[in-house]
């Protein structure tokens, strides 16, 4: 459709004075929900999912054991500062400014291999993002393995040219160090310090409010999912607004009960005009927010410490397999390819592809062999995709997965809940659509009154993983929550509302393991539900609803046994006393009696 | 007729009663202190299953079956609640020479903790155990029952002891003027003189037994009357029987003509029950026939428009009786009776008869039936 232009109709000419570049800029700030940046309370966590994510995969790449903090820090209402350092490798110098100030710049696009990030434009997004709301630029701070020193380095997208713009540059003596607390939110021992690693930090406006979609659930459940990770986390919630005229009207609520559930330390800023003493109840501190001038802020510090040493697997990289490629991206493959015929285009670009079934491919689409498979990519593409769709192919090697493990899986249950019972099923490895993937449920019976949360007449609560990142939005949509709804928990010894979660203290987690994980949308947050995918699910769930049905009649009989126990011990005393009444024995026989009795009817009524 | 009936329960001295509770208990230790197993409580089984009926003498007689009670998660708390049950028998009653009625039990348990008796039917039944595996009526052990014995008018004259002195006291039941005299929970002390009595005349209701009273009925008809208030008490079977057994008289039963008075007052009246299986011998009335109301009589004496239809519990317990009771079942005439009061579906009221005229029953019925001196067994 043209374009109205001054009442008259559109010319090529005006529209073309219309038709220009389109910046990175311009396309994020319209499309930023589909980068997880739609809300400023969102921002923040995905801005610290990025940086965790790339931290994780460089560590796990680099086969050390990672070790991060995570520091989200309010500077002022709605601005904040997140700062996600880690032990990992380290990045060299040249490799800094592309990395955190590029979109679309990484290693993991071009590589068909189970990683956390998949596209390249996370962190760089990130950034941009805290660019364009604040006009900071991202800091970023990395040293290597026996360099001397370490570079910071202050970056910003040029967002017309997608290109870093490198605003200083020096050398520093930094090194990665990490403060463990103990349970009240208290420094223990002295700072762990690492002489490689890289720390990034990206000022932007943002949000914070605790429960399920928060920054504090977001690194709970990358301990859970990542038991190999000690993770250092710590909220710093400005306790007063930084302009007098704003008054406390946009104080978040939330950090008022911060206090009240996690274990926090309030204290005052030491500032030189400090006269605002917040101490004891948040209530109280609340109320002398918005009344004293100076500044006070809330600190709260949890350490979550690793629980297995073992590193996960490193997942193997694999060609993509023939069923698991779109149109587009065959045409794309056929034109990178270097081979100079379709048949070993076919043969060496994809996986499970013998040289005979090439030819029965090129056969089957009426297409030469020797065709020059960029010709093809032009012309012929869609007959060579039907035909590779009819011919029967051997599944792609799965062995290239990472799974947690059901060790592992159990490790960080029970690390991070107070379980009576902790189940984990990991499934063999699968296929959808060409592309291995592999499931995996943990299941925790916790304790209500010990896990926020859970209780006994709250749905359960479904922790969503895919290739270890925690998914905290959509999960109506994802397939997941879907498995879960569609087990008859009710054979398992939990109520179910119909078409709903099951009721009970319990916690489920769900993770899936692919090279490509098939997300509804870019944001990543619900996965997609192919019918494999939901297969393995429900399969996986059921075994962990069995062994949590054979915990629970087990704990029933215990408690009952204990309910009879407490029962006959009730009246035993009663018995003997009328037996002493009658007789006339004295306390010792009395005893006796009891103790007697106690036995007698332990050992018939109580055996479990 | 000549029938050996032991003319009172065995007496047992309150020490020997003492020290049935001391073996039953010194049993129960030793099976747990030295024998290492369970201790058990045997009874006999209190009920219509366990009770055969025996023409010869007169009476339900109790079968050898016993019901064992062992100690178990389930019998736990009664096991409990029979021990401090016995040993409140033995030290506070029969050491003391006391008594305590069947609600002062009850109440006296609220001492015990949470081994107390929440209701007031868990102490009677478990009384009632007791009483049977002991084999001692509860009179004996210091329990006495709460309700009345019933109520007597007539020409006779009981003779009575003083509680205090021990001297005689005379009471003469025809001089009572408008009241009556009652029977006392504790009967077998009593003498009688009953010369001008020709039949004692057990009446079910108290309305029925004031108009007999109010029209000195028993001078009339030479009778001795007595208000049984529904099924009759122990006390009130015991003393019918001894006064019939001393006297030589007979003894006729007037009640509503359904199920209930059949089955229950009557039957108990004459054979005793299930419940009370293993001291009925001493508290029945084997002489007792039964004159009404048959469902015979509502034809005979036009009271087909004075009846009420059975209930569905009248039924039952009808069908319940022709099937279970030993008594019944021994008597064709009342399984005749019974089958005749299900064909006809209706039940009469001892009081129907004034659909003729109030004093129809005393002036009519009552004469009527003695004339033709046809009775029920």
């Amino acid at each position: 459709m043209a374009k109205k232009t001054n009442g008259g109709p559109a010319t090529a000419e005006s529209m073309a004075q219309q038709q220009r570049d389109i910046s990175v800029s311009e396309f994020f700030l319209k499309n930023r929900h589909l980068l997880g940046f739609d809300s400023p309370r969102r921002a923040l966590l995905t801005a610290v999912k990025e940086a965790v994510d790339n931290s994780l995969d460089a560590c796990e790449e680099a086969g050390i054991l990672p070790e991060l903090g995570v520091d989200v820090e309010q500077l002022a209402d709605n601005r904040f500062r997140v700062t996600v350092t880690d032990n990992g490798p380290g990045i060299v110098r040249n490799q800094i400014p592309k990395i955190f100030a590029k979109l679309l710049y990484g290693s993991k696009f071009h590589r068909l291999r189970m990683s956390r990030g998949q596209q390249g434009i996370g962190i760089s997004a990130a950034g941009m993002y805290g660019q364009l709301t604040t006009g900071a630029a991202t800091r970023i701070l990395s040293r290597i393995k026996k360099s001397k020193t370490a570079h910071a380095i202050a970056v910003q997208i040029d967002t017309r040219q997608n290109k870093p713009a490198i605003l200083s540059d020096e050398e520093v003596d930094w090194r990665p160090a990490f403060q463990s607390v103990d349970t009240a939110g208290q420094p223990a021992g002295e700072p762990a310090v690492s002489n490689h690693g890289t720390s990034v930090s990206i000022e932007m406006e943002a949000a914070y409010q605790r429960g399920k979609q928060s920054v504090d659930e977001f690194v709970k459940q990358c301990a859970i999912v990542n038991p190999h990770l000690t993770l250092h986390y710590r909220l710093t919630l400005a306790a007063k607004p930084e302009t007098g005229n704003r008054g406390g009207e946009n104080l978040k609520p939330e950090t008022g009960n911060l206090s009240r559930k996690e274990e926090s330390s309030v204290k005052s800023a030491p500032v030189s005009v400090a006269t605002a003493q917040v101490s004891g109840s948040s209530s109280s501190a609340s109320g002398l927010r918005s009344q004293v001038p100076g500044f006070s802020s809330q600190v709260s510090s949890v350490t979550y410490h690793r629980a297995v040493k073992a590193m996960p697997k490193i997942p193997d990289e694999i060609l993509p397999h023939p069923h698991g490629v779109e149109l587009g991206l065959l045409m794309q493959m056929l034109k990178d390819s270097e081979s100079r015929t379709l048949r070993s285009a076919l043969a060496h670009d994809f996986s499970r592809m013998s040289d005979r079934t090439a030819l029965e491919i090129c056969v089957r689409a009426g297409l030469n062999p020797k065709a020059n498979p960029t010709r093809i990519a032009q012309q012929e593409s869609e007959a060579l995709y039907k035909a590779i769709q009819d011919t029967k192919l051997m599944r792609p090697p799965t062995d290239c997965l990472s799974p947690i493990g059901e060790a592992q899986i159990l490790a960080g249950l029970q690390k991070e809940l107070k379980a009576d019972f902790c189940t984990a099923v990991t499934r063999e490895p699968a296929v959808y659509r060409g592309n291995p993937f592999q499931i995996e449920i943990g299941l925790a019976c916790a304790r209500p009154q010990e896990n926020a949360g859970v209780g006994l007449e709250e749905p359960v609560r479904v922790l969503r993983f895919a290739n270890r990142v925690p998914l905290l939005y959509q999960a109506g949509a994802c397939a997941m929550t879907k498995g879960v709804v569609g087990v008859n928990w009710k054979n398992y010894g939990l109520s179910q509302p119909k078409d709903a979660l099951p009721i009970g203290p319990v916690v489920l987690l769900v993770h899936m393991a692919s090279v490509w994980v098939p997300f509804t949308s870019e944001s990543k947050d619900a996965i997609a539900g192919y019918a494999e995918i939901l297969d393995e699910l429900t399969l996986a769930l059921q075994e962990c609803g069995r062994r949590l049905s054979v915990f629970l009649s087990r704990r029933h009989h215990q408690q009952e046994a204990e309910r009879k126990r407490s029962y006959i011990e009730l009246y035993i005393p009663h018995l003997a006393l009328g037996l002493k009444d009658i007789l006339r024995f004295g306390d010792k026989e009395e005893d006796r009696v009891v103790h007697d009795l106690k036995k007698m009817l332990a050992k018939t009524h109580l055996d479990v | 007729m000549s029938r050996t009936i032991p003319s009172a329960p065995e007496v047992i001295s309150k020490k020997a009663a003492a020290q049935k509770i001391v073996a039953v208990a010194g049993e129960i230790h030793e099976d747990i202190v030295k024998k290492h197993r369970k201790p058990e409580m045997v009874f006999p089984i209190r009920s219509l299953q366990n009770v055969r009926y025996d023409a010869k003498r007169g009476h339900f007689e109790i079968l050898g079956k016993t019901a064992t009670r062992t100690l178990s998660y389930n019998t736990v708390k009664t096991f409990a609640q029979s021990m401090r049950l016995l040993a409140t028998t033995k030290n506070d009653l029969l050491d003391r020479d006391d008594i305590a009625g069947k609600r002062e039990v009850y109440y006296n348990s609220k001492s015990w903790g949470e081994c107390r008796f929440d209701e007031q039917p868990e102490s009677d039944t478990l009384l009632d155990d007791i009483e049977a595996m002991l084999g001692i009526n509860r009179e004996q052990l210091g329990y006495i029952p709460e309700e009345r014995g019933g109520d007597v008018t007539g020409p006779l004259v009981v003779v009575d002891q003083d509680p205090g002195t021990g001297k005689d006291i005379r009471i003469d039941c025809a001089k009572l003027g408008t009241g009556a005299w009652s029977i006392p929970s504790r009967v077998e002390h009593l003498r009688f003189e009953a010369g001008k009595a020709k039949f004692i005349l057990a009446v079910e209701t108290a309305s029925l037994f004031q108009r007999l009273v109010h029209h000195r009925y028993y001078e009339k008809a030479h009778c001795i009357l007595i208000s049984m208030s529904g099924v009759p008490t122990r006390a009130c079977r015991r003393f019918i029987r001894r006064l019939a057994d001393d006297q030589r008289l007979p003894v006729l039963a007037f009640t509503d003509g359904d199920p209930y008075g059949y089955c229950n007052i009557y039957r108990t009246l004459k054979v005793g029950s299930g419940q009370a299986a293993h001291i009925n011998r001493f508290f029945c009335v084997p002489q007792a026939h039964y004159l009404g109301v048959t469902p015979q009589d509502i034809a005979d004496y036009q009271l087909e428009d004075a009846t009420h239809p059975l209930e569905e519990a009248d039924i039952k317990r009808a069908k319940d009786a022709l099937k279970n009771d030993p008594f019944i079942q021994h008597h064709q005439e009342w399984q005749d009776a019974l089958n005749h009061m299900l064909k006809l579906g209706v039940r009469v009221e001892q009081q129907a008869f004034a659909k003729h005229g109030l004093n129809f029953v005393l002036d009519t019925y009552l004469p009527d039936k003695l004339k033709k001196n046809k009775f029920l067994p």
